[in-house]
C-alpha cells in the first residue's frame, strides 16, 4: 500500500511538470512590470495593450492566422484526396507512396529547413505568403493523412453501392454518404493542419524575411533579445486559442459519438 | 473496374506533388550542396569528420538525446503503469495531463522554460527555501535535457501504455503467491513483457531529440552548441551551404538508421505477440 501511495505521489509530480509551463505563462503576460519575474509582484494588462499596440506583433499575428487558414484549407484538400486515393487505389507503389507521405514526420526540421530556403532562394519565395503555406502544407500532410484514412479504413464501402444503385451519381454519393462518415477524421486533420501550422518554428526560421515574419519567429526573436512581458501576452493568447479548438473538437466528435 | 482503380489513384497526385517540390525538391538540393559547393568532392565530408569541435558538437548531442531518452523512461516508465492501475477518472485525469503538451506550442513551453530555469527563477527558488542551490540551469546541458524531456514526454508514455495496458497483471499475483517477492516478481515477470514499449518509446524520443533545434538553441549554451544549431549558423549565419548541407546529411542519415533500427525491432516485437 506504501508503495501505491509513492506512485501516485510521484505522478501527481509528474503532472504538475507537464502543465506547470502553461501555467507560469498566463500569470506572467499580467505583470505590471517590465521584467519576467515570477511570481509577479502585481498585475495589470499593459502587456496585452502593448501587444495589440504594435504593428510588428499584429502584423506576426495576422500573418500567423492567414497562413494557418490558407494550410488547413490546402492540407485538407490535398490529404484528404490523397487519403481516399491510398485506401482505394489497386496500383503497384502504393505502399511506397504512403510511406512517402509520412516523410515530413520523421526529417529533423533543420534538414528540411535548409533545404527549403536553398530552394526557395531560387524560387524568389522567401518571405512570401506562399511560400510559408507551402512550406506549412508539406508538414502538415502527414497529420491530414493519417486520421482521414483510419476513418475510410473503418467505412463500409457498400453504403457507396448502395447510394448509387438508387440512382446517385458518385460525385453525390460521396458528398451525401462518405463524406459525412469519414467528416470526424476530416475535421481532427483539419484541426492538426491548423496547429501545426500556427505552431511551425524552424522551417519559418529560414523563410521569413524583416517584412513577413509567423508569430513563432517574432516570438523566437524575441525572447533570444529582449526580457519583454509582451512575449508572454502572446504565448497566453497562443494557449487560449489552441485549447479553444482542442475543446471545441472534442465537443464536436463527443456529439457525434453520441448522436450514434 | 478499370475506371475505379486509375480514379482512386489520380487523387494521390496532387499531394505527391506537392511533397515533391516542397519536400523532396529541398532534401535533394541539401544533398546537392553537401558534396558540390564550393567544390565538387568530398571536402565537406573531410571538413566535418576531420575537425575535433565538429567531433565534440556530435558527442554532445548524442549524450544530450541519450539522457533526454533515460530520464524521460525514468519518469515514464511508473507514470505509464499508473495509467494502467488508475481508476476510469484518474485515468482520464492522467491521459490529459500527458497530452497538454501536444496542444501547447513548442515556443510558448520553451519560452515558459526559460522562465523557469533562470539562475533567479522558480526552480531556484524552490530549491533555495530548502537550503539548495542556486543552481545554475539556463545555458547548460541539465537546463536543455530538463526543458526536452517535458516536451517529449508524451512520446514515451503513449507507447509505453500501449503495451502494459495489455500485460496479464493476474501473472503478478501468480508470481507472489509461488513466493516470490514483490519486487522479484516485478522485475522479471512484468518488466520484460514490456520491454517492446520501452524500446519503441525510447528509440522515437532519441530520435526526435537528435534533431531538435528551438530547445537548445534557447535553453543551451551557444558555446555548447548541438549538431542542429550548428547547421543553422553554417547556413543562416556564414552561408556555407556545402558544410552546413554535410551536416544536415550526417543528421539525417542517423535519423533514418535509427528508424531503421526502430521498425526491425517493431516488427520482431510485433511477431512475438501474433506468433
Amino acid at each position: 500500500m506504501r508503495a501505491r501511495g509513492l506512485l501516485w505521489a510521484f505522478c501527481t509530480l509528474i503532472g504538475v511538470w507537464l502543465v506547470a509551463p502553461a501555467l507560469i505563462v498566463v500569470p506572467l503576460s499580467f505583470t505590471d512590470k517590465p521584467s519576467l519575474k515570477f511570481p509577479p509582484d502585481g498585475y495589470s494588462t499593459r502587456w496585452y495593450a502593448n501587444f495589440f499596440g504594435d504593428p510588428a506583433w499584429m502584423s506576426a499575428l495576422g500573418t500567423s492566422v492567414q497562413v494557418a487558414l490558407l494550410v488547413t484549407v490546402v492540407a485538407t484538400v490535398l490529404g484528404t484526396a490523397a487519403a481516399l486515393g491510398l485506401t482505394r487505389a489497386k496500383i503497384r507503389g502504393l505502399a511506397l507512396a504512403q510511406g512517402s507521405m509520412l516523410a515530413p514526420m520523421i526529417v529533423p526540421g533543420v534538414v528540411l529547413a535548409i533545404g527549403t530556403y536553398a530552394v526557395f532562394l531560387k524560387l524568389q519565395l522567401v518571405g512570401t505568403l506562399a511560400g510559408f503555406v507551402m512550406a506549412h502544407t508539406v508538414l502538415a500532410l502527414p497529420f491530414v493523412i493519417i486520421p482521414v484514412t483510419a476513418s475510410l479504413r473503418g467505412f463500409d464501402r457498400r453504403l457507396e453501392d448502395a447510394a448509387a444503385s438508387l440512382g446517385a451519381s458518385r460525385w453525390t454519393a460521396f458528398r451525401s454518404v462518405t463524406l459525412p462518415l469519414v467528416a470526424p477524421g476530416v475535421a481532427s486533420g483539419a484541426l492538426f493542419a491548423f496547429v501545426t501550422s500556427f505552431d511551425e518554428v524552424v522551417v519559418s526560421l529560414f523563410i521569413q524575411s524583416p517584412y513577413l515574419q509567423t508569430l513563432p519567429v517574432k516570438m523566437y526573436a524575441s525572447v533570444t533579445r529582449e526580457t519583454d512581458p509582451t512575449i508572454a501576452a502572446a504565448a497566453t493568447m497562443i494557449i487560449v486559442l489552441t485549447t479553444t479548438l482542442v475543446l471545441v473538437a472534442t465537443f464536436f466528435v463527443a456529439r457525434r459519438t453520441r448522436a450514434k | 473496374m478499370k475506371e475505379r482503380t486509375a480514379g482512386p489513384a489520380l487523387l494521390i497526385l496532387p499531394a505527391l506533388i506537392a511533397l515533391g517540390v516542397f519536400f523532396l525538391y529541398p532534401l535533394l538540393s541539401m544533398l546537392v550542396s553537401a558534396f558540390t559547393d564550393p567544390e565538387p568532392g568530398l571536402g565537406n565530408f573531410a571538413w566535418f569528420f576531420g575537425e575535433q569541435a565538429n567531433m565534440q558538437v556530435l558527442g554532445r548531442t548524442f549524450s544530450t538525446a541519450f539522457w533526454v531518452t533515460l530520464v524521460a523512461l525514468a519518469l515514464s516508465y511508473p507514470y505509464a503503469y499508473a495509467m494502467t492501475i488508475a481508476g476510469p477518472r484518474a485515468k482520464a485525469v492522467l491521459t490529459l495531463l500527458v497530452l497538454v503538451p501536444f496542444w501547447t506550442s513548442l515556443m510558448v513551453r520553451t519560452f515558459a522554460w526559460v522562465i523557469l530555469l533562470q539562475d533567479t527563477g522558480v526552480i531556484n527558488k524552490a530549491l533555495g527555501a530548502i537550503g539548495m542551490g542556486p543552481f545554475s540551469l539556463i545555458r547548460t546541458q541539465t537546463g536543455v535535457v530538463i526543458g526536452m524531456v517535458q516536451l517529449l514526454m508524451p512520446f514515451m508514455v503513449l507507447p509505453l501504455y500501449a503495451v502494459m495496458s495489455g500485460i496479464d497483471r493476474r501473472l503478478l499475483s501468480a508470481a507472489t503467491s509461488l513466493g516470490a517477492h514483490p519486487v522479484k516478481a516485478f522485475l522479471q515477470v512484468y518488466v520484460p513483457q514490456s520491454l517492446p514499449g520501452v524500446s519503441a518509446g525510447c528509440l522515437t524520443v532519441f530520435i526526435s531529440a537528435l534533431g531538435f533545434y528551438v530547445t537548445p538553441a534557447l535553453l543551451g549554451s551557444p558555446t555548447d552548441a548541438l549538431i542542429s544549431q550548428q547547421i543553422f549558423t553554417q547556413v543562416n549565419g556564414l552561408l556555407k551551404w556545402g558544410r552546413g548541407g554535410a551536416m544536415g546529411v550526417v543528421l539525417l542519415g542517423l535519423t533514418l538508421a535509427m528508424i531503421a533500427l526502430l521498425a526491425v525491432t517493431l516488427r520482431r516485437t510485433g511477431r512475438k505477440v501474433t506468433g
